[in-house]
Parts: C-alpha cells; structure tokens; sequence
C-alpha cells in the first residue's frame, strides 16, 4: 500500500501547524467565524447539529492495521469512543471540541491520513472499488491510478476554488462496486487490444438532480490519463456557473452544454495540456505500482475451512453472505458489515475497530477497506484463517452475517447529526433492519439493496437504491420518500418516485408491503427484487404501497 | 397582511464545544431550552440576535428558531429543535446525558 514520502509528510506538518495557529487565533478572537469557517472546512471540520465533525479521508477506502487503530485512539481520546464510515470511505467523528482537533489532526499525520480536501469546491477524496486488488473480476488495479489522481489533485492550483465540489471515483472491473455512473467523474479500466485503459464518464451525479454519467471517451491510453483528467476539469473550471449553487455541479454544465460540445473543447484543452506533461506522471504511476504490488500470497491448505463450513450452519451461512471470490487460489475476500440489526449503519467502535486492526495483521496481509456500502473489508484473506476471523468477529459483535441483505443498509447521518438534513435517517434503517429481523425473512428475501438519506443532497444514495429513502420536511412532519428501481452498478439507473411520501411510523409499514408483494410477484426464489420490478414494472408495487387508491381505482 | 409575530428564542452553537446554545434573559448562554428566554415581541428579539451576534468568541451562528411556553419553560416547535434540544436519537449522547449532571 502507499506510504507517504518526506515531501507529503513535511507537507502534512506545515498544513497542521498553520492549522493548530488559525485555531488558536479563533479561540482567542483575532479570527471571526466568518474568516475561519473556510479555513476550518480546507481541513475538514464541520459544525454540524450538535457538535463539529471531522472528516477524514481514506484514499479509495484502504488503510492499514496501524491506520485503522490509530482511528481507534482518536475515538476514545478525543470522540465519544466511536467512528462513523461514510459512503465516500471517508470517517467521521460526530464529536471533537475545537481545541483538540490540531492535537487529532497531528496523531492522523503520524499514520499518513488527514483531512484536507473533504469539503470544499475542490476534487474530493478519489474512491473506489472496495475490492481493488484482490477481486476475481478485476482488470486492473484502480488504486495506483486512484493514487496518482489523489497527488495530482491535492492542493493543485488550478482546482481550489472549481464551481462546486467535485468527485471522482475508479473502477478496474466491469462490475461496478464503486457507482463510477453517479460521480463527477467515474473512470473504468477496460481492456483493448491488450492494452489497459480508461473509460471516462463524466456528469453523473445524485443530489437534486440526479443524473448517470455519460461516456465522454471510450478509451484513454494510460499516458493520455491525468492531461485528459486536468482538461476535463479545465473546461467545467472555465464552464460552471458560480451564479447558481444548484446548477455548479458538472452534470449541470454537460447537460447544458451537450457532452459533444464538451468533449470538442475537453480536446481541444488536452491538445494543449499534454506536452506539459512529459511523461512525469507515468514515471510517477509507476513508482506508485510498486507500492500496490499484490500481497506475498501463502499456500496453505484450506481443511480447518472445509471441516468448519461442514459442521457449522452459522459459519457456512457467514461464509455464503459475506465471503467474495478472490482472484487467488485459496483466498478470500471478507466484508464485516457494520450493520447489525438495530445498529447504526458505518459505526464502529474503538474496539471493533481494534478487532479488525488485528485480524488484518495476523491473518490478511495487514490490509483493510472501507467500502461505500459503510462496510469494513478484509480483502486478502487465507480460507484457512476464516473460521478464526469468524470467531474474533464474533465476539466482537461484528459477524453478522447480512452484506448485500435487506439489513445492509446505508444511511446517512441525516437529522441526528447532519446540520442540512430535513429529517432523521438513522432510526429508520434501524427499524426495517430489526422488524426484517424480527420477521426472520432476510435470508428469503436474498438481494436487496435499501439506501436512506435525509435530505435531497443524497448522501445516502437512495436514487440508487433498490428501495431507495428520502427524508423529507413536510410542513414541519418528517415524511419519507420511496423511490424504487434504482441501482448503482455498471447498469446503473436512477430510481423512480413512487407516489406521496409516508411519516415516520408508516414507512416501515410499507417497506413491509412492498417486500411481502415482491415475494408474491417472483418468478422463483432466485428472481431478485430488481429482477422483479425491471420484469414487471413499478404498477405492482404501487399497488401495494398504496392499497386504499388501489381499491378506489379498481372500484 | 404581516405574520403574525411567533415566539421566539435566540439560539446558536457554542464555539468551543459546538453543543447547543440557548441565550438567557440575563445574557448567560445555556445549554438547556427551558432556562432559555422566551421573546414575545418581535423588535426585541432582533435586538437580542444583534446582542447574541456581538459575542462572536463565545457562540457561532446565532439565529432566532421558534418555540412555545412550556410547562418547564420554553420549548421547541419545530423537530428540527426538538433533536437539537435533545441530542441524537441513535445513542445516549450529548444533552441527553449531559443534563442529568446538571
Ligand atoms: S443526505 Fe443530507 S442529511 Fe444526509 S448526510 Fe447528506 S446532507 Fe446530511
């Protein structure tokens, strides 16, 4: 995995330092809240509900034992003991006092994390597939590339102050898991006669107005990348209206200006731009790679897995929900899903988070990943070692055994935390996750994919969401919007309203309608809910989300 | 025809901690709602935000949200306020436990 060099490390120091004086100079009332809110937000500290939030990146959701535990030591020294995983693989801590956060900001920087560039109108933390490196689908590699666009972005001139935020995401296997179609950016590496290269979507994006990226280049031979990548955010720099908060994103900007046109100018900027590049940045990716070279693979034989599997129906059903394919012979992927029933979606605890730390180092190549779903993942896992991992995870209240489930729920904070939020997320997933519980019927259910946020800015993804849910303000009454047939993979598609939103005690309700008519309607037990609804449309469900108009129609 | 005036407390978040704030009639800065000042009139409580904004090293973003006579004392109208008053709804953080040392 990437280490930091001198140069980033003198980097980060300079960075804290001028921070820990602007802190200081707020404190003691040389700076107004005026002059410091931007300042804070450069080195991402939020004021949110109840308390500032940090946020801190995690590069393309990978981080190392040492990482992990030192995210641990800040939760319990300067947090309430806990930290919350996002869906942009960042970490948030709900509740650092202001005078500490130089002191936090200075113990992430002796593990080479931070928090700059996690607010802002600048390119944000680069994402990508939690599974990078380790999946059997896999093409390439995205983190070396995701790596080099973080360097490049970071602090670069041009780009502090873009029209809005900006966000790029990469993945190198042709199932999507890192939703590439909704970022500003989503880059794909595709193979062509032998050669790897990048599929490049540009204008995709949730929020207000939601909208799947469109391919602005089939192929960008690796070299072309990063000029290709500056122009593009060149032209949206020149292009994107700063008159209009809700019209900066880059989907605006393609949509008014037609992806041919960009692409036109994106050429003609890339004619200019790519001299000036001079092969620096291939040298540059190259000594990247280096440092993602796969992990030194062990051949161990797997006959404590297959005995375990054999005689343990909760390991085995463990194992069949939260174990992927790795591209290794006799290893393995691991999600440990953050989502037991009735918890918060993406919490961990310090010591969950030590848990994880350990099992990395003693167990999988010291290697952990966030994944945008606000799950942990171990992605290089000997099978032998996985009924210990089981265990371990047990104990700690972290094997529930529920990735890609009903349960698995992403929420955003949303009203117990977030200060732009127009109602609550959280106890929402926590009620559907235990009534599902409760109702024994998850398993039966098989895929399905619930994404909540609570307001329109759609950190939760639910535009993207089997089910998706919108917390709304309605007249002063939290009311939920259902959206339905969303998916944020390679076939990603924007889900569509269902009809009035339902208050607070209806909404699970009618999540149990909608699930109790997708069994009834499935061809057979393996028919996804997605499956369903693309066969049959949204008529059924709506039947069932309303039931009085049904009646009154068919009357 | 102008709206009615509603009642009104000056509230904001404190700049060290972030929690919660309310301002008190006697100018002291409360993490409790019902000890917080109730404003009936509408020219006073302008007056009051100005005061709140002039104690820029002690708060930030004051601003005037509405509330209603309680029993206890002044109390939210809004759900917005309601968590605010209390804390998240998830775990048994901030206000929720800190009032009890109160
Ligand atoms: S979707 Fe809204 S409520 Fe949820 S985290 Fe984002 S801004 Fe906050």
């Amino acid at each position: 995995m990437y280490r930091y060099t001198d140069f980033d490390a003198a980097f980060l120091a300079e960075r804290n330092a001028q921070f820990r004086a602007q802190v200081a100079r707020r404190i003691d009332g040389s700076l107004t809240e005026e002059e410091f809110k931007p300042l804070r937000l450069m080195n991402g500290l939020y004021l949110q509900l109840h308390a500032y939030m940090l946020r801190v990146a995690i590069p393309y959701g990978t981080l190392n034992s040492a990482q992990m535990r030192q995210l641990a030591m800040i939760a319990e020294r300067w947090d309430k003991g806990y930290g919350h995983f996002t869906t942009r693989q960042n970490i948030q801590f709900n509740w650092p006092k202001l005078a500490d956060v130089p002191d936090m900001l200075d113990a992430l920087a002796e593990v080479g994390m931070h928090a700059i560039q996690t607010s802002g109108n600048t390119i944000r933390n680069v994402t990508a597939d939690h599974f990078a490196g380790a999946a059997a689908d896999e093409i390439a590699d995205p983190r070396p590339v995701a790596e080099l666009i973080r360097q490049w972005s970071t602090d670069h001139p041009e780009f502090q102050f873009l029209p809005r935020k900006f966000k790029v995401a990469v993945t190198g296997a042709p199932n999507d898991r890192a939703v590439t179609a909704a970022h500003d950016i989503g880059l794909r590496i595709v193979a062509r006669d032998g050669q790897i290269g990048y599929r490049v979507l540009v204008g995709g994006g949730l929020g207000r107005t939601p909208m799947i990226g469109k391919v602005l280049a089939d192929f960008v031979p690796g070299e072309d990348l990063l000029p290709y990548l500056e122009s593009v955010v060149a032209v949206y720099n020149l292009l994107g209206r700063r008159d209009n908060k809700y019209k900066a994103r880059i989907k605006i900007t393609v949509h008014e200006t037609g992806i041919d046109e960009i692409r036109n100018m994106v050429g003609d900027e890339f004619a200019m731009r790519k001299a000036a590049f001079a092969g620096i940045d291939q040298r540059m990716l190259s000594e990247i790679e280096s440092h993602f070279a796969p992990p030194a693979y062990e051949t161990g034989g797997t006959e404590s897995f297959d005995i375990t599997y054999a005689i343990n129906p909760a390991f085995r059903a463990f194992v069949d929900t939260n174990v992927d394919k790795h591209r290794q012979e006799g290893y393995a992927i691991v999600s440990v899903s953050l989502k037991a029933h009735g918890a918060t979606p993406g919490d961990a605890t310090a010591e969950q988070m030590r848990v994880m730390a350990d099992l990395a180092e003693t167990y999988a190549h010291d290697e952990l990943r966030i994944s945008h779903e606000q799950n942990v993942i171990l992605p290089h896992v000997p099978r032998r070692h996985l009924p210990r991992i089981y265990a371990a995870l047990r104990r700690a209240g972290l094997a529930t055994a529920n990735i890609g489930l009903i349960s698995d729920i992403i929420a955003c904070p949303g009203m117990d935390y977030c200060a732009l939020a127009t109602a609550r997320s959280i106890p929402i997933a926590q009620e559907i996750a235990t009534r599902f519980e409760a109702l024994k019927l998850e398993q039966d259910i098989g895929p399905l994919k619930i994404k909540i946020s609570g307001c329109i800015n759609a950190c939760g993804h639910h535009h993207v969401g089997h089910i998706g849910i919108l917390g709304l303000d309605r007249a002063g009454v939290e009311n939920y919007q259902i959206t339905l047939g969303g998916d944020g993979t390679e076939e990603a598609t924007i889900g569509e309203r269902a009809g009035p939103g339902f208050g607070a005690e209806d909404i699970v309700p009618a999540i149990e309608r909608l699930v109790h008519a997708y069994l009834d309607l499935r061809d057979d037990p393996e028919e996804t809910f997605l499956q369903t609804y693309r066969r049959l449309g949204i008529a059924p469900f709506k039947a069932a989300l309303y039931p009085a108009e049904a009646k009154a129609d068919a009357a | 025809m102008p709206r009615a005036f509603t009642p009104k407390v000056v509230t904001a978040n404190a700049l060290l901690e972030g929690d919660v704030v309310y301002l008190t009639e006697d100018d002291r800065w409360t993490r409790q709602l019902t000890e917080a000042e109730l404003i009936e009139d509408e020219a006073h409580a302008q007056l009051r935000l100005l005061d709140a904004e002039m104690r820029p090293g002690q708060v930030v973003g004051p601003y005037l949200a509405d509330a209603v006579a309680g029993p206890d004392g002044p109390a939210p109208v809004h759900f917005r306020e309601t968590f605010r008053a209390t804390g998240p709804s998830n775990y048994a953080h901030g206000k929720q436990v800190e009032s009890k040392n109160v």
